[in-house]
């Protein structure tokens, strides 16, 4: 690793990869997307020109060396072809999130000073037209769909096929240009800018170099042995960093073929159709479909769902062990292949997942029935852990060495260490370069011999070597007599229930823990359905008592399981309610991601937290809502509150001696 | 609306209309001794939106059906592209590129929403019974060519994800959508529109409301529609005739039937004599 750019072939940018890959394999398939109902696919050399086209549209534009052009779309080839435009002509990348709200938009577009943004459609044209005013330095916007935009004035508006045009038309015109511009790139020039969606304050800008991008793609490739034959469904959000690792580092280290779906909503059938050998999702996505199969199976026929039960139940026995290359006794395998033949196959077949050979999910905790669902079925689904910082890779988990409670070893060439407060430290290749325009975040987070700071509390387990991560470190505090509060892992236990969506438990400084709870509207709408109690909303729904007498359940089976915790006995939730709306990104709760705002779920909800701890039964609250236009409305309802029973952790201790 | 010519006018948001393509002549339709339709005439222009409104049993549907060949007025005249129409069957107006949605949904409910948009393409199939049963030559090669224009509508009106499902299965909004759908895939000179949001909630009005803009702009369609909602009806529209007691009592842009006082009086109920 001393000399990255001999271990690399003297490929040392990602539109170096690019060439490479149009030279050498030329016909195979580079995307694919689905589009009027069809697959187009286009090769490697065909990107190449497509490429080529735009970026010499892109000069003749105005693109000067060093320029931040956003991109701001769905994953369309057209969107992943222009972050490669871009970085030919020695433009820097930045992808953001599409649904984001003009404002949020304003302020990354102003952060980095983007002179051109490559937009996808009416909607975002008109979302940055809102906010123009306030963005001295936008200049040009590209969008990919004409529809509706035909009477905008197209001074500083221009479709991306015609840029495309006007870069073939001028081709000798810059062509020099453009190889000397490429020529330029290193492995240290700036690949790409993602903005970390922050859980707390402004989004920051990271920079990640080509060495970060291709040295993680490198040795990650090599870790789950990747070839250029992978395909793999390209779905999530362009603007993390995830995805531009494996849509865009991957497959141009590997030289695989990313298909982009037809619609995002059509994701699902299009996963079948592709039926990925490489996948990734968060864990949310694996929850959602376990639980649209559990409840497509209480549907069933009696037989089906006795033939179910009973291979599944096997499966769970002996599934994993067979998938890790364990001893398995020849009955057992015998009747895994005939459950395979019958069950397993056309279950993973639905899933589109029937050919996944390397699977990950990471971004939070995913619950030990979930995954060992998915390895049961004999999907290879690991784990792994990582950041926007550390170009993804922190630690993975090597075939054959799964659980669903550690987050694997750490990834080849990362050392990690941790701190006296156990937070988790990294260095590596893919160790941001900084924050940009923001030096006293980079210095707070990167200290000057490289190691990086995660935020994360976690411990190596004995033994093994694998890391475990136990929560934030900055959630992790006191509560009142002392003891540790870890408010993510009594919340992720809670949330391995199918009813609960979202939890958010409070504690720090106090007596006692209390939660918020989010209902899952399609698990408990479908229960409802059942049992025919009539609802009319989310709000309806939650505030139903056998709705909280379910969630209370839950609740007390928590508790119970960490009483046995002698960490975290005392995290146990006395008191509970379910809101009554569900928190949301538009409203500020929770980051694009999807993970929970803690403090501003604090401060908006303070008259909830207040209720919970002064001991009333119930709460009149009012609460804004933002629309997905932007526009705010209120909601009002008057919460229930519930007292859940804990077990008393000194008679726990009792009847454990 | 000064500059308005014989050859056409443009608009405010600089849309150019063209010249007359669909003019009534003195229409009244009568149901015995019930009078629909009195003595109407108005005209279509090309590559307008049309709006006909007006209170409950003013004669829209009436209006409506006359201009798709299913009422036969018994007095007047309908002129298309420069001639007189005779009385034509339904199928034959639609033949001259003449497509409509319904007020209340007419689709097949058994067939996906990919064959039902299909059916739209009837008029431009003509390959035998024989050739369609074995599936060979002219029967598969149609198949592809309006199968590929389906599917840019499909595209075009965002169903992609449920282009294989049975349309029974769909909520009210998106049944609605394939039938537009199904409408345009006939790829109609004029459009004609039943109430295309009643019953729909603001977030389904909106959408319809984009994709009846963007079938004018992006194929040039003139649309002519009846709507409930004056608020859609005023921001969609170029110009609007109002009707009341199967009369017209008004004509022209929004701003101008909103300020006429006949208008005024038939929506806020003022007694007739």
């Amino acid at each position: 690793m001393a000399q990255p750019s001999q271990a690399t072939d003297g490929m040392d940018s990602v539109p170096a990869l690019l060439q490479r890959n149009a030279t050498r394999f030329g016909n195979k398939p580079a995307y694919r997307e689905k589009e009027y109902g069809i697959w187009q696919c286009w090769t490697w050399a065909e990107v190449e020109k497509e490429i080529e086209a735009l970026a010499l549209g892109l000069i003749n534009l105005g693109v000067n060396e060093g320029d931040f052009i956003a991109i701001i779309g769905r994953n369309r080839p057209y969107f992943y072809w222009a972050m490669v435009a871009a970085q030919s002509v020695g433009a820097i990348p930045v992808p953001l999130y599409q649904d984001a709200a003009a404002d949020e938009m304003a302020y990354v577009m102003d952060h980095c000073g983007a002179r051109f943004a490559i937009v996808h459609d009416q909607e975002q044209v008109d979302k940055l037209i809102e906010v123009q005013e306030g963005l001295h330095q936008l200049e040009h916007m590209i969008y990919v769909d004409p529809r509706g935009l035909r009477k905008y004035d197209h001074h500083k508006l221009h479709r991306y096929t015609d840029i495309q045009e006007q870069g073939r038309a001028s081709y000798y015109e810059w062509i020099e240009d453009l190889k000397a511009r490429r020529e330029k790139l290193t492995y240290d020039s700036v690949c790409v800018m993602l903005y970390t969606s922050g859980t707390t304050g402004r989004p920051k800008g990271v920079v990640l170099s080509n060495r970060n991008i291709i040295e993680a793609s490198k040795s990650s490739s090599e870790f789950d042995h990747l070839t250029r034959d992978e395909e793999v469904l390209a779905y999530l959000p362009m603007a993390w960093v995830g995805d531009f690792i494996f849509s865009i580092g991957q497959a141009y280290w590997c030289g695989f073929c990313v298909n982009c779906p037809e619609s995002p909503e059509t994701m699902q059938t299009d996963l079948r159709e592709i039926g990925p050998t490489y996948y990734f999702a968060p864990p949310r996505v694996f929850e959602t479909q376990l639980t649209n199969v559990m409840i497509r199976m209480e549907d069933a026929g009696k037989l089906k769902k006795w033939l179910f039960d009973r291979f599944m139940a096997h499966a769970r026995r002996v599934g994993p062990a067979i998938l890790d290359g364990k001893s398995v006794g020849g009955m057992d395998r015998l009747k895994y292949a005939l459950g395979n033949l019958f069950i397993y196959g056309p279950l993973k077949d639905t899933l589109g997942l029937g050919r996944v050979r390397v699977g990950y999910t990471a971004g939070e905790a995913i619950g030990p029935e979930i995954f060992d669902f998915y390895r049961s079925l004999g999907i290879n689904l690991k784990q792994l852990y990582g950041q926007t910082e550390a170009s993804v890779f922190i630690t993975l988990q090597p075939d054959g060495e799964v659980r669903s409670d550690t987050v694997g070893v750490p990834a080849p060439g990362v050392e990690i260490r941790i701190s006296d407060t156990g937070e988790v430290f990294f260095r590596g290749p893919g160790t941001f370069e900084r924050y940009y325009k923001n030096d006293e975040s980079t210095k707070k987070t990167k200290d000057p011999e490289g190691w990086v700071a995660t935020g994360d509390a976690g411990f190596f387990e004995d033994g093994t070597g694998h890391l475990r991560i136990i929560d934030r470190a900055k959630d992790v505090g006191k509560m009142a007599g002392g003891q540790m509060f870890a408010p993510k892992y009594v919340e992720n236990k809670l949330k391995f229930y199918p009813n609960i969506l979202e939890a958010v438990v409070f504690g720090n400084e106090r007596e006692a823990c209390t939660a918020f709870v989010n209902i899952d509207l399609s698990a408990v709408g479908n229960w409802a359905e059942r049992n025919n109690i009539g609802y009319a909303s989310y709000q309806e729904l939650a505030g139903h008592p056998m709705v909280l007498d379910t969630i209370q359940a839950h609740v007390e089976e928590v508790n119970r399981s960490l009483a046995d915790d002698p960490m975290l006995s005392h995290c146990q939730v006395n008191r509970f309610l379910i809101l009554h709306k569900e928190l949301d990104a538009d409203d500020g709760e929770m980051t694009r991601t999807r993970k929970v705002r803690r403090r501003v779920v604090e401060e908006k909800f303070k008259d909830l937290i207040d209720a919970l701890y002064d001991g009333s039964a119930e709460i009149y609250t009012e609460t804004e809502v933002t629309y997905e236009d932007g526009r705010k409305g209120s909601i009002s309802a008057t919460l229930m509150i519930r007292d859940a029973a804990v077990v008393p952790v000194e008679t726990a201790k009792v009847a454990a001696e | 609306m000064n500059d308005m010519t014989p050859d056409g006018y443009t608009t405010e948001d600089g849309r150019k209309i063209g010249a007359v393509v669909m003019e009534m002549r003195h229409i009244t339709l009568r149901f015995g001794g019930v009078v629909a339709i009195q003595d109407i005439s108005f005209d279509i222009r090309e590559g307008e939106i049309r709006a006909i409104i007006g209170p409950n049993g003013a004669g829209k549907s009436s209006m409506l059906n006359v201009i798709s060949g299913f009422y036969h007025p018994q007095e007047g005249e309908v002129w298309y592209k420069g001639a007189r129409r005779p009385t034509m069957k339904p199928y034959e107006v639609a033949q001259q590129g003449i497509a409509r949605t319904f007020q209340n949904i007419a689709l097949f409910e058994g067939m996906t929403v990919l064959d039902n948009v299909m059916t739209g393409r009837i008029r431009q199939m003509s390959a035998g019974l024989f050739s369609q049963a074995i599936w060979k030559g002219r029967a598969e090669r149609e198949e592809v060519e309006n199968r590929e224009v389906v599917e840019k509508i499909i595209d075009f009106l965002e169903i992609q994800h449920i282009r294989k499902t049975p349309v029974g299965r769909l909520p009210y909004g998106l049944k609605k959508r394939v039938e537009l759908a199904r409408a345009l895939a006939a790829e109609p000179s004029i459009l004609l529109l039943d109430e295309p949001m009643a019953g729909m909630n603001v977030e389904e009005k909106e959408d319809m409301s984009r994709f009846i803009l963007d079938v004018n702009d992006e194929f040039g369609t003139t649309i002519a529609l009846i709507e409930h909602d004056m608020g859609v009806v005023m921001d969609l529209s170029d110009r609007v005739v109002v009707m009341d007691y199967g009369k017209k009592i008004g004509d022209g842009t929004p701003d101008e039937v909103r300020q006429n006082q006949a208008v005024i009086d038939a929506y806020l109920g003022v007694a007739h004599d």
